[in-house]
C-alpha cells in the first residue's frame, strides 16, 4: 500500500517543491525517502503530475539545463502552487479511517517547510472529536442498530485520535529525523 | 453560544514543588455546558479541575465562580460552594466504604444541613434515575464498579449543583460500562441544567462534551470564550 | 523448616533493602518492643532493687547495746528524721574509744563540728533551700559520704561528730545490723504477685500492638510479592520475618533503654526514695526468657494476625466483615480466670495458702478475657447504634465496618485500666491492715518535743518564748519531765510532770489547781503514787530517795495529743521546788500547736529547738500511719500503673495516626464535597470515645469482680475505692482525649484538598 493517496501526489511533490526548486529525479529520490517506503514512485507518475501541476500553473520550469531528456528540468513552485498547498495543509481531512497516511504526509511536509505541524494535528483533532460528538449525538438518539454503526465508527475516529496524540507527543523526534 | 460564561479561570498557575503543574491556563464554562478538559498524562488537567472547584488555590491568576472570586476565597467560602453549587465525580468513584451506597449519596445533602430522611428520599430517586436502586443498601465494596460509578454520579447530581467536576469519570471502567455511566451523567446534567467540567484522556469520554479543551504543558489550547 | 528459614531471609532483605518507609516501620516496631522490653527488663529487676534497698539500709543501721565502753563503741543520738517533707538520715555521733566502729560511706567517725554528707545533701546545704538546715548545724562539712553508706543516691544522710553525747546518747556496738529476711507478708506478695501481673499485660498488649505497626504497608507489599508468584504461607513467613526484626532490634532498643534508664533512675526520686542504678540488674534466667519469648511472640502473633488476612494478588483482603463475632469462648476466658481465681482460695480453705500460680494465671486470664472480649462487646454495641448527625453516621458505620481496628486501638487501655481498678480496689482493702490508727491527736497539737538535755525553769521559760516567737507556731506548752521509781515494785515507775496548772492539765483532770499543789495521776493500768510515799530518782542505780508531798491529790489520767495517759506525778513549780532532785534540771519536754497555713513549721520548730539542744528529739504527730513497706509496694504500683498508661497513650497514637492514613481517600473526599473540619473531627472523636467508652465500662467491670475475687482471697471485707477508680478511669479517659487532640493536626492536614493528590 502506498502511503500517498493518488489523489495527493501531485499537492506532495508541491510540498517537497517548497523548500527550493528541484530536479524531476531529486523530487522522486525525495518522496521515496519520506513517503515511499515500499512502493516507490514510477518515474512516469512524477512526469505526468509535474506536466499536470505545469498546466495548472502551480509549478514552473526555472531552467532547462543543456541535453535533452527529462532529467535536464528544474521545477519550482508558482505563487498559486503555495496558496494551493497552504490551502491544503490548513485544512482537515474528512474524519475516516485510514487517513492517517494523508496526516503523514501533511505532518512531513510541515516540517520539511518549516509550518507548525502541531496546528495541523490540533485542526485535525478538532474535526474528528466534532465529528465525534455528532456520532455520539446520534447514537444517543438513534436505536441499537445506528448505536452499533456509530459505535464503529467512533472507535476508529478514536484509534485516529490515539495516533494523532502519539505523533503530537512525538513531533520533535519526527522534525529532527525529516530534516535531517 | 453567547450566554456569560458561568465559571471563568485565567491564567492559572499552580507549581508543586518544583514542578509546575499549571503554567498559563485559561477556560470558561457556560451555563449547562459540558466541557471536556483533554491532554495527555501530567498536562495539569486534574490540577485545572482542582483549582476551578476551589480545591486547590492557584499560584498566581484568577477562578471566578459567578461574583465570587475562588482564587482569593476563605476555606469556609470554598468549602460551602462545594457543598450547594457543586457536585464531583472521581476516577475510582472514591465512595466512603464505610456508608452504604444510598447513605454515600444523600452525604453531601445532609453535609449541606438536609435531614437523614428526606436527603435518603431524595437520594433513593437519584439512585434510581442512575439505574443504580439495587444498591442502594449495599456498601461500596460489594458492588462492580460501573454500580460504584453510577452512585458517584448520583452523589454529585443529588443536591442539582450548578457545575459538576468529573475528573476521569470512565477511567476505571471498560468501554460499555464507561458509555453507560457518560450517558447517564450527560443526560442527568442536561436535565438539571447542570454545567459540567469533564476531565479526560479518552476522546469517546470527551465526545459526550460539547466541546473540549486541550491542556499542554500546563497550557491550555483554543480557549474561545476567553478575551 | 527450610522453607521457614529461607522465606525468613527473603523477608529481612525486603526489609534492608525497603527504603526509607521499611525503615521507619522497622524502627516503630523496634522502639514499641523496646519500651515494653525495657518495662519488662525492669519488672524482673525489681526483686534487686528491693533487696538492693535493703542491704543498703541494713549495712549502716544499727542495734543499742546495753554493754560497756570499748574501744569500737559509739555514742549515737538520731536527728529529726525528716527536712520539708524530706526524710532525713542524721545521726550525732561521738567514739568512745579509739578504734571506734565506723558506718558504711565514710573513712572515720567526723570529729566534733565536722559533718560528712550525702552528696544530694551537700548540694542541699549548698544551695538557698537548704539555709535553714545549714542554721541548726554549725558544722563543718569535712566529707562524703560514699554510695556504700546511702539507701539511695538522692538520699539526705549526715553524720555529725559530737561531744555532747556522753550521758545523752546511746551506745552501739557497731554500725550494721543482720536483721533475719522476713519473708514478704502473703497479703503483700500476694499484692506484689498481681500487680506485677497486671502491669505486665498490657504491656503484652503494646508490644502486640507494636508488632503490627504499618501493616498498611505490609498489606501492599504482600500483595505485590502475591503477584509475582508467592503463595499464602510464604508470604506469612516473609511477613513475620519483619516481626521477627522488629522483635530483635526492640530488644535491642529495650537493653539499651533499661541501660539508659539505670543511669537516669538515679535522677528521679519518688516520696523520698531514690535507687541506685548499680541495684537494677534483671534475674539473669527471666531475662533471658524475655530475649528468647518475645521474638517468638512476635512471629507468633504475626502469623496469627495474618490468619484472618488474606493477601490476594491485587490487594489484601480482610476477612471476617460481616461474621459475627462469638461471645461463647470469650466468656469461657474471662470464665477460666475466676475458676483459676477460686482454685487458688481452695487451697487456703485446706489449711495451705494462697496459691501464686494460680493467682497469677487468674488475673491474666480475666485481663485475656477482657482483651477478648472488646471486640465483641464494640461489635454488640454498634450494630443497632443509630448515629444521629454525619459525624455519628460515619463513626458509627466505621466501627460497624470495622469494629476490631477500633477495639484493638483501646484494648491496651482496657486491660490497664481493668488491672489497675483491680489493684486500687485490692490496695484500698487490704489498706485497713497496714494503716494504723496511731491514737493520736495532731487536731490542736502538731509537734511534740522530747527529752531535751536538763535544763533549769528559767532556761525552760525562755526555750518556750523562742518557741512560741517561732513562724508557724501558735502554742507551746513546755513541761520538766523526769522519772521516779517506786520503792516498793521493782517494775513501777512514775513520770514526772513540772509545769503550770495550765499546761498540767494535759494529762489530767486537775480540777482546782494553784501554784504549790502537786497531784498523783491515776486512772492508769499502773499504780497512782500515794501521799508521802517514798520514791527514789532514777539518774543512777542507786537514786536518792525523797518522799512524796503529804499534800497529793490524786487526781483521774487523760490522754494527751500523744493519745497515751502517764502515770504519775503532776507537780507544780513551788511543789516541785520543795523536792531536792526534781526542783532543779530537768530534761524539758513540750507539745506545740502549729499554723495550718505554715507547711513548714515543723521544720521551724526543730531548728529552734536544735539550735538550743542538737540532741533533743522533735516528732511531728499524726492521726495514721502507714506502714512503712506496705507505702513503698502501694507507691510502686501506682508509679507502674502511670508509666504503663503512658506508653500505652504513646501506642494509642501511632494506631490512631496510622487508621487515618489507611482513610486518607476518603477523607479528601468528604473534605471535597465540602465537609467542615469540626464534622470530621467530631467524627474521629467519635470514633475513638465510642470504643473507649465500652473500653472503660468494660475495665471497670473486670477490674471489680478481679478486685473483689482478689480482696476475698485476701480475707479482706469487700470494699471499693469510688474516688480512686474514678482517677484512673479519668486518667484513662485523659489519655484517650490527648491522643485525639494530638492526632487533630494530622487529621486536618489530610483533609486538605492537597491530600487527594498524593493518593
Amino acid at each position: 500500500m502506498c502511503i500517498v493517496t493518488v489523489m495527493s501526489i501531485g499537492l506532495t511533490l508541491l510540498g517537497l517543491l517548497e523548500p527550493g526548486p528541484r530536479h524531476g529525479y531529486d523530487l522522486k529520490r525525495a518522496y521515496d525517502e519520506h513517503f515511499g517506503q515500499d512502493h516507490p514512485l514510477h518515474y512516469g507518475q512524477v512526469y505526468a503530475t509535474l506536466s499536470r501541476l505545469l498546466k495548472n500553473g502551480l509549478v514552473e520550469l526555472e531552467a532547462v539545463e543543456p541535453g535533452a531528456g527529462p532529467d535536464r528540468k528544474r521545477y519550482a513552485i508558482t505563487d498559486a502552487g503555495v496558496t494551493d498547498l497552504d490551502g491544503w495543509l490548513g485544512r482537515p481531512e474528512q474524519p475516516e479511517p485510514y487517513l492517517s497516511s494523508t496526516l503523514y504526509t501533511k505532518v512531513v511536509l510541515a516540517l520539511l517547510s518549516g509550518r507548525p505541524a502541531a496546528e495541523i494535528l490540533d485542526t485535525q483533532r478538532t474535526a474528528h472529536l466534532a465529528l465525534m460528538r455528532t456520532l455520539t449525538r446520534r447514537k444517543a438518539a438513534g436505536d441499537l442498530a445506528d448505536q452499533l454503526v456509530c459505535d464503529h465508527a467512533l472507535f476508529h475516529l478514536e484509534a485516529d485520535l490515539r495516533w494523532l496524540e502519539l505523533t503530537t507527543a512525538r513531533l520533535d523526534a519526527l522534525a529532527q529525523e525529516v530534516v535531517r | 453560544m453567547t450566554a456569560t460564561p458561568l465559571l471563568v479561570g485565567r491564567d492559572l498557575h499552580r507549581t508543586f514543588g518544583a514542578t509546575p503543574a499549571l503554567a498559563g491556563a485559561s477556560i470558561a464554562v457556560r451555563p449547562a455546558e459540558i466541557v471536556a478538559v483533554m491532554g495527555p498524562s501530567g498536562s495539569g488537567k486534574s490540577t485545572l479541575l482542582h483549582c476551578l472547584a476551589g480545591i486547590l488555590r492557584p499560584d498566581a491568576g484568577q477562578v471566578r465562580y459567578g461574583e465570587v472570586d475562588l482564587s482569593a476565597a476563605a476555606d469556609a467560602t470554598r468549602s460551602a460552594l462545594r457543598r450547594t453549587e457543586f457536585g464531583f465525580v472521581f476516577q475510582f468513584g472514591q465512595l466512603v466504604p464505610e456508608l452504604t451506597c444510598v447513605e454515600n449519596v444523600a452525604l453531601p445533602l445532609r453535609l449541606a444541613g438536609t435531614r437523614r430522611r428526606p436527603a435518603e428520599r431524595t437520594a433513593r430517586e437519584w439512585l434510581e434515575r442512575l439505574e443504580a436502586a439495587e444498591v442502594a443498601g449495599k456498601r461500596p465494596g460489594e458492588v462492580s464498579g460501573g454500580q460504584g460509578q453510577r452512585v458517584a454520579v448520583a452523589r454529585a447530581l443529588v443536591t442539582e449543583p450548578r457545575v459538576v467536576f468529573a475528573d476521569e469519570p470512565t477511567g476505571a471502567l471498560d468501554s460499555y460500562h464507561g458509555e453507560q455511566v457518560m450517558r447517564l451523567l450527560t443526560e442527568a446534567a442536561r436535565r438539571t441544567g447542570a454545567s459540567v467540567v469533564l476531565v479526560t484522556h479518552e476522546p469517546r469520554v470527551a465526545a459526550y462534551a460539547d466541546r473540549e479543551v486541550i491542556v499542554r504543558d500546563g497550557r491550555t489550547r483554543d480557549v474561545e470564550l476567553v478575551g | 523448616m527450610r522453607r521457614w528459614i529461607r522465606d525468613l531471609a527473603l523477608g529481612t532483605r525486603l526489609v534492608v533493602g525497603g527504603g526509607p518507609t521499611a525503615w521507619l516501620r522497622l524502627a516503630m516496631t523496634a522502639v514499641g518492643v523496646g519500651l515494653g522490653v525495657a518495662l519488662l527488663l525492669l519488672a524482673t529487676a525489681a526483686p534487686t532493687i528491693l533487696s538492693g534497698h535493703r542491704a543498703r539500709s541494713d549495712a549502716r543501721d544499727f542495734a543499742y547495746t546495753d554493754g560497756p565502753a570499748s574501744a569500737h563503741t559509739v555514742l549515737i543520738r538520731q536527728t529529726p528524721g525528716s527536712y520539708r517533707h524530706h526524710p532525713v538520715h542524721g545521726v550525732l555521733v561521738q567514739p568512745e574509744g579509739a578504734d571506734p566502729s565506723v558506718p558504711p560511706g565514710l573513712s572515720r567517725l567526723p570529729g566534733p563540728g565536722e559533718m560528712v554528707a550525702s552528696p544530694a545533701l551537700r548540694r542541699l546545704l549548698a544551695g538557698p533551700d537548704g539555709a535553714e538546715l545549714r542554721s541548726r548545724y554549725p558544722a563543718r562539712v569535712v566529707g562524703t559520704i560514699g554510695d556504700a553508706g546511702l539507701a539511695g543516691p538522692r538520699e539526705y544522710a549526715f553524720y555529725l561528730g559530737s561531744d555532747r553525747l556522753t550521758g545523752r546518747g546511746q551506745r552501739i556496738a557497731r554500725f550494721g545490723t543482720e536483721q533475719p529476711r522476713q519473708p514478704l507478708d502473703p497479703v503483700l506478695l500476694l499484692l506484689t504477685v498481681v500487680g506485677i501481673t497486671v502491669l505486665l499485660v498490657p504491656v503484652a498488649v503494646f508490644v502486640a500492638t507494636a508488632v503490627r505497626f504499618g501493616s498498611a504497608a505490609r498489606d501492599r507489599q504482600q500483595a505485590a510479592l502475591r503477584l509475582v508468584g508467592a503463595d499464602r504461607a510464604m508470604t506469612r513467613r516473609i511477613a513475620a520475618a519483619e516481626a521477627l526484626l522488629g522483635a530483635l532490634g526492640g530488644l535491642v532498643v529495650g537493653a539499651v533503654l533499661f541501660l539508659a534508664g539505670r543511669q537516669l533512675v538515679e535522677l528521679v526520686e519518688f516520696d523520698g526514695i531514690s535507687v541506685f542504678g548499680s541495684d537494677l540488674h534483671p534475674q539473669p534466667v527471666l531475662a533471658a526468657l524475655v530475649a528468647v519469648a518475645l521474638p517468638a511472640a512476635a512471629v507468633a502473633i504475626t502469623v496469627v494476625a495474618l490468619r484472618r488476612v488474606v493477601a490476594e494478588p491485587l490487594g489484601v483482603v480482610r476477612q471476617g466483615v460481616g461474621r459475627r463475632r462469638r461471645l461463647w469462648w470469650r466468656l469461657a476466658v474471662t470464665g477460666l480466670g475466676l475458676a483459676g481465681l477460686v482454685l487458688a482460695g481452695l487451697g487456703r480453705d485446706g489449711g495451705g495458702g494462697v496459691s501464686l500460680p494460680a493467682v497469677a494465671a487468674g488475673v491474666l486470664l480475666l485481663l485475656a478475657g477482657a482483651a477478648v472480649l472488646l471486640p465483641w462487646l464494640v461489635e454488640f454495641a454498634v450494630r443497632r447504634l443509630p448515629g444521629g448527625g454525619v459525624p455519628g453516621q460515619l463513626a458509627v458505620r466505621r466501627l460497624q465496618l470495622d469494629g476490631g481496628t477500633a477495639a484493638r486501638a483501646v484494648t491496651g487501655i482496657t486491660v490497664a485500666v481493668a488491672g489497675a481498678i483491680a489493684l486500687q480496689t485490692l490496695l484500698a482493702g487490704v489498706s485497713h491492715g497496714y494503716v494504723h490508727q496511731t491514737g493520736q491527736d495532731a487536731s490542736q497539737r502538731q509537734v511534740l518535743i522530747e527529752d531535751t538535755v536538763p535544763m533549769t525553769a528559767g532556761q525552760r521559760a525562755r526555750f518556750a518564748a523562742r518557741l512560741r516567737h517561732t513562724d508557724g507556731v501558735r502554742r507551746v506548752e513546755a513541761y520538766g519531765s523526769d522519772t521516779v521509781a517506786a520503792t516498793d515494785d521493782p517494775e513501777l515507775f512514775w513520770s514526772v510532770m513540772v509545769a503550770d496548772c495550765a499546761t498540767l492539765r494535759t494529762f489530767a483532770a486537775l480540777g482546782d489547781c494553784a501554784d504549790g499543789d502537786a497531784f498523783g495521776v491515776d486512772g492508769t493500768d499502773a499504780r497512782a503514787p500515794r501521799p508521802g510515799e517514798a520514791v527514789r530518782t532514777t539518774d543512777s542505780p542507786h537514786g536518792a530517795r525523797l518522799r512524796l508531798p503529804a499534800g497529793l491529790r490524786s487526781v483521774p489520767a487523760r490522754p494527751d495529743p500523744t493519745g497515751m495517759t502517764h502515770a504519775g506525778l503532776l507537780l507544780t513549780p513551788a511543789a516541785a521546788d520543795r523536792l531536792p532532785v526534781l526542783g532543779g534540771r530537768l530534761s524539758t519536754s513540750g507539745f506545740v500547736g502549729t499554723d495550718p497555713a505554715e507547711p513548714d513549721a515543723y521544720d521551724h520548730v526543730v531548728t529552734t529547738t536544735v539550735r538550743v539542744d542538737p540532741t533533743a528529739s522533735v516528732f511531728s504527730l499524726q492521726g495514721t500511719q502507714v506502714d512503712a513497706r506496705f507505702g513503698t509496694v502501694r507507691r510502686g504500683l501506682l508509679l507502674g500503673a502511670i508509666a504503663v498508661l503512658l506508653v500505652i497513650g504513646a501506642s494509642l497514637l501511632t494506631t490512631v495516626l496510622e487508621q487515618l492514613r489507611a482513610r486518607r481517600g476518603p477523607l479528601a473526599v468528604l473534605s471535597a464535597f465540602g465537609a467542615r473540619r469540626s464534622t470530621l473531627t467530631v467524627s474521629v472523636l467519635w470514633q475513638t470515645a465510642i470504643p473507649m467508652f465500652l473500653g472503660l465500662l468494660l475495665a471497670v467491670a473486670t477490674g471489680l469482680v478481679l478486685g473483689a475475687a482478689l480482696l476475698h482471697l485476701s480475707h479482706a471485707t469487700i470494699w471499693f475505692d469510688a474516688a480512686g477508680i474514678l482517677g484512673m478511669t479519668g486518667a484513662a479517659a485523659a489519655v484517650v482525649a490527648l491522643v485525639t487532640l494530638l492526632s487533630t493536626p494530622v487529621l486536618w492536614r489530610m483533609m486538605r484538598p492537597e491530600a487527594m493528590r498524593t493518593e
